[in-house]
């Protein structure tokens, strides 16, 4: 290639990467995006494929995280996930996902980026939607028949959904 | 009082009696070097006399609790990053800078991977900024709870950041205009994520790789981090590894179960970002040894996440009358201001308190005005006046 189209072949390169700009970062291909993209929002449109039932996250729940969340979620030593509802107003108020937690996306979200505490991203997505269904199921918030996936999932409705309100610290 | 400390003062004291008697103490000379000592060395040690440390709150998991820097020991406004206190959710994480990458996707028109060297070619930033942690004093929402300032207030620190403007990177990337929300991810075992809101990220957020003149500490986010001024300190991501453009908040954890602030009737006050005005006197404090009667200044920090702090008062009698106490520059936005009053303990009980305000006309509230606002189950933002108790014997508690 001649000295001159060389250099014109690296301008076009260079203006169909960036119109403007520092022209700094690297392209990144389709598939590492949909790899990447695992935070779940409220809307659920993030949720993967795969499903899982209470009773098969009931026994996941027996090996993997009875020992640290209690038996039936409500003994500790690590945070209560079980119980509290109608508590939050009381002297001593109990916040758990069922009491407490305003999206059912949240927990698939935590339990599959953060826990079992110290394996954290060991679980595989049946054994999360499973996980989930169990903790919905004991905190009443689906039935214990429940096969938990995406769509499901995504449509729940958490009690404490509308407890939330925007900042409105008085200044002082 | 460790023995140390008590010759210490007791050599002290005699001395400054001495002193003014203007009799000769009969002390010798400090001793001088008569030799040569350690060479030079290639990272340097504090003396090895300096001992002040981080508290660590007692937890099941040390990857998932605080440390707290030690403020008393605190001088000028910069808390040495060796001392800056830490909140991890699932321990610090070993990055190396080589296999960094920082991704940029979402509602962006070119989602774009960043290497460490790509983001330092950035025009860069540098900032003076504190971090207060949203869960700092959360005792104190129960009556008096910590047993000395590093207990009580701990959970804040100040350092000089460099780095580059998040908006610079994200123009890079060019945001569409849907996109509301930032969403944070970091490379830690706990992902910690959060959202952040997008005016916030393009005013005056920094992604910051430098921290007091050297690299971030692990503890603080190696090799890149997340700069939010002024707002609670776990939205600035540690160890970032993504940033994601939406048109909604992520609901997190982070920003649902935690960091939300519940409120007498039930309700949770959420995205709850800002830090507001707040204040401690670092000497006289708890458990630093007995006062000495005489002459002492008065001294503390103050800050606020909204902005400069404008005044500071001081209070000797549980906050019945005030004085203004003297501001040492240089006075930042959103950093630790230094403040002092001269002042003399002549032995009798006392209550001392002291009451920020700042740019924004925010004064730091009366414990009393707090918890009539937002209960005591609030956990997070706690603000309000410290009042430490000198007793006669010069002892100074937590009331
Ligand atoms: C080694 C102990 C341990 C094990 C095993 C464990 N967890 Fe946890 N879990 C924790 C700790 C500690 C936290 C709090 C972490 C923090 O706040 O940083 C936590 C937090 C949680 C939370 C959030 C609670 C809240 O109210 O915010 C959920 C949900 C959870 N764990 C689910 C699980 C599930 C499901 C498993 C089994 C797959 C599991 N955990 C296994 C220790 C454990």
């Amino acid at each position: 290639m001649s000295r001159h189209a060389w250099l014109l072949a690296m301008l076009l390169v260079a203006c169909a990467a960036r119109a403007e700009g520092y022209g700094l970062g690297h392209a990144v291909d389709a598939a590492r995006l949909r790899a990447a993209d695992t935070a779940i929002g409220p809307r659920g449109v993030e949720l993967p494929p795969g499903s899982g039932s209470v009773a098969a996250g009931a026994e996941l729940y027996g090996r993997q995280c009875a020992a640290c969340h209690g038996a039936h979620g409500t003994e500790g030593p690590d945070p209560v996930l079980v119980g509290g509802q109608g508590t939050l107003a009381s002297a001593h108020p109990v916040q758990t996902i069922g009491s407490y937690w305003p999206y059912a996306t949240t927990l698939f979200d935590y339990i599959r980026r953060a826990m079992p505490f110290t394996a954290p991203g060991s679980l595989n997505d049946d054994e999360v939607y499973a996980l989930t269904a169990f903790l919905l199921a004991a905190n009443g918030v689906v039935p214990q028949d429940t096969v938990l996936d995406a769509a499901r999932l995504a449509t729940l409705r958490m009690p404490n959904r509308d407890g939330f309100i925007p900042d409105s610290r008085p200044r002082h | 009082m460790h023995s140390r400390q008590r010759r210490r003062f007791l050599s002290v004291g005699s001395g400054l009696a001495a002193g003014l008697l203007g009799i000769s103490t009969g002390a010798k000379a400090a001793p001088l070097a008569r030799s040569p000592g350690l060479p030079v060395s290639a990272y340097g040690q504090r003396a090895r006399y300096e001992t002040s440390q981080r508290w660590l709150t007692p937890a099941r998991y040390l990857a998932s609790t605080a440390s707290w820097s030690p403020l008393a020991d605190q001088l000028g406004i910069i808390t040495p990053s060796a001392l800056h206190y830490e909140r991890h959710h699932g321990g610090v994480p070993d990055i190396e800078p080589g296999a960094f990458s920082l991704l940029v996707h979402g509602l962006v028109q070119r989602p774009l991977e960043f290497t460490l060297e790509d983001l330092k070619r950035f025009p860069v930033t540098e900032r003076i900024c504190m971090l207060e942690c949203s869960g700092n004093s959360y005792r104190e929402w129960q009556g008096p709870g910590g047993v000395d300032v590093q207990q009580t207030h701990g959970l804040t620190s100040c350092s000089a950041w460099s780095g580059v403007r998040l908006a610079d990177v994200l123009a890079e990337c060019g945001v569409m205009a849907e996109a509301q929300w930032l969403v944070a991810e970091g490379g830690d075992a706990a992902r910690l994520t959060r959202s952040v809101p997008l005016a916030k990220a393009l005013d005056d957020t920094l992604l910051v790789y430098g921290q007091n003149g050297e690299a971030l500490r692990p503890e603080q986010g190696y090799p890149l981090r997340l700069l939010v001024p002024g707002y609670e300190g776990s939205i600035s991501v540690k160890w970032l590894s993504r940033l994601k453009l939406s048109d909604e908040a992520i609901y997190s954890r982070e920003e649902t179960s935690k960091y939300t602030d519940l409120m007498p009737d039930g309700r949770a006050q959420a995205f709850t970002l800002a830090m507001d005005a707040k204040s401690v006197i670092t000497s006289p404090s708890p458990g630093r040894g007995p006062l000495l009667p005489g002459f002492q200044e008065i001294r503390g920090l103050a800050w606020s996440g909204r902005g400069r702090v404008t005044r500071v008062e001081v209070s000797t009698d549980g906050g019945q009358h005030w004085q203004d106490a003297q501001l040492h520059g240089p006075v930042l936005p959103v950093c630790h201001t230094r403040f002092s009053l001269p002042w003399r303990f002549d032995g009798q009980p006392c209550v001392l308190a002291s009451r920020c305000t700042d740019e924004t006309g925010d004064v730091q509230p009366s414990r009393a005005a707090l918890v009539a606002a937002r209960g005591v189950n609030s956990f997070y933002h706690y603000n309000a006046i410290q009042h430490w108790r000198v007793d006669a014997d010069g002892s100074v508690h937590n009331v």
